[in-house]
């Protein structure tokens, strides 16, 4: 890549700071230029963060209508997935999985509760419960 | 507080270390962290899932610069993990108290300085802290342009965040640097090695070989019943994989050419400098590869998964020759 081939398309996923990427000069030599952003990779992250807000957007209907647990809100609320639920808090993936159910969720003991809560950081009480909005 | 030199890089862990090095009096830059330490990879691991897809690497697994430089340069790092999150403030602190610049491990998603569209749960995040002020720590964070705060609690979670390559608190700091380099024993030792695992690993899915893998991978998610909504999350993630913080461009393909393009001119080695053009050729291919992938995603052009394949076994052929010419260095 030419040193003034470095895309500048500003990137709003950068929050408007300029990443380092190494190009060379007219002559053929390396040196380091900031750049702004570049589309495709945009693309790439806005990607990966959208379908996390669809997911958060889904689980709070979906926790709303009372068909699962306000955890799986907050999973995706804090960009989790049940894999890293289930790594963070060292439970078994099929327990993380059966406390995504209303049922079994409210009756959780205040240990496994107080597991969830500290890995996403979330006061106790209010993993039990839904914010107005999502 | 220390005066610590904060340099911007391109990848966190070649960043600390380059920065961490030449704190400790021996001068070295960001891409002779990365080469000397024969960080470029090209890994497809499907047994790994990273969101539910499979994890491409374009780089060494995280640590392997760390101890990749301490290897080829003889020294050695003082590291420590702490089971007691406490004890690591504690031994954190102690450090900066006697003006010692540290490493630390951390988790991206609890660092409230990078931009909310990056924080995601990556525990393998390199940056130094240098100081404190008041509640907050002050950082030389490699990624960014300037140095950075953060405050004790969300340091801490950083810190400690558990899960898949959790850094248990993770500190370092090199136990005192060497005065210089041998550039004539070290280079062509590290490219050998990197030539050996681009070239020479025994599995389809591991350097060159990998590559290839990739491209027909594609075509079989292409084919699959589900291709419509499964496709373009796949191509998006690849190139996320390949482009986003942390690479230099391309996939690290810039970066070690940087590496290759410096140790030529310091050795008077045509061979290397030959090579650090065809890997820039290769790594711009990369960047078509980025652009059409994305292109095809979002609908801008017709899908065509051979186009794909063409364009990573051009890519693959290019790389080939490549560290066919650096055989024997």
């Amino acid at each position: 890549m030419k040193k003034d081939e470095v895309p500048q398309e500003t990137a709003r996923t950068y929050g408007g700071t300029k990443k380092l990427l190494y190009a060379v000069d007219d002559s053929g030599e390396y040196t380091e230029v900031n750049s702004a952003g570049w589309e495709p990779e945009t693309f790439a992250t806005v990607q990966a963060v959208d379908e996390l807000n669809r997911l958060r957007d889904e689980a709070y209907r979906d926790a709303r209508a009372g068909k699962v647990s306000p955890l799986v809100y907050w999973m995706y609320q804090r960009r989790m997935e049940p894999a890293t639920l289930a790594a963070t808090t060292g439970l078994w993936a099929w327990r993380v999985n059966r406390h995504f159910q209303p049922s079994v969720f409210a009756g959780l003991s205040h240990r496994i509760l107080a597991r969830y809560a500290e890995v996403m950081d979330i006061p106790l009480e209010q993993l039990r419960t839904l914010p107005d909005a999502p | 507080m220390t005066d610590f030199a904060h340099r911007q890089s391109a990848h966190c862990e070649s960043g600390v270390v380059a920065n961490m090095v030449s704190h400790g009096g021996l001068a070295m830059n960001e891409p002779m962290a990365f080469g000397l330490s024969s960080a470029l990879t090209f890994a497809y691991m499907p047994m790994i899932k990273m969101a539910g897809m499979p994890l491409i690497a374009y780089r060494m697994p995280p640590g392997h610069i760390i101890k990749g430089v301490a290897k080829q340069l003889g020294m050695s790092w003082k590291r420590q993990t702490y089971r007691d999150p406490a004890a690591g403030k504690a031994a954190l602190d102690t450090q900066l108290d006697k003006g010692r610049a540290v490493g630390l491990q951390t988790c991206v998603y609890w660092l409230p300085y990078f931009p909310e569209d990056m924080r995601f749960h990556f525990n393998a995040h390199n940056l130094v802290v240098f100081g404190r002020d008041g509640d907050d720590y002050l950082i030389s964070d490699p990624i960014f342009e300037q140095t950075v705060r953060c405050d004790s609690a969300s340091l801490q979670k950083a810190r400690f965040a558990k899960g898949a390559m959790a850094a248990k608190g993770m500190m370092y700091y090199p136990e005192g640097t060497p005065g210089e380099i041998d550039y004539a024993t070290a280079v062509p030792k590290a490219v050998r090695m990197n030539r050996r695992i681009m070239v020479g690993a025994p599995l389809p899915i591991i350097g060159v070989k990998g590559i290839r893998f990739l491209g027909k991978n594609i075509a079989k998610v292409a084919a699959g019943a589900d291709a419509e909504t499964k496709l373009p999350q796949y191509l998006g993630h690849i190139v996320r994989m390949q482009e986003e913080i942390g690479t230099g461009g391309a996939g690290f393909r810039f970066l070690y050419a940087s590496f290759l393009q410096e140790s030529g001119k310091i050795l008077g080695n045509d061979r290397l400098k030959e090579a650090s053009a065809a890997l820039t050729d290769a790594g711009d291919e990369w960047r078509r590869f980025a652009l059409v992938a994305t292109k095809m995603a979002r609908k801008r052009q017709k899908l065509d998964v051979k186009e794909l394949d063409a364009i990573l076994n051009r890519i693959a052929d290019k790389e080939l020759a490549m560290w066919q010419g650096l055989k024997g260095i």
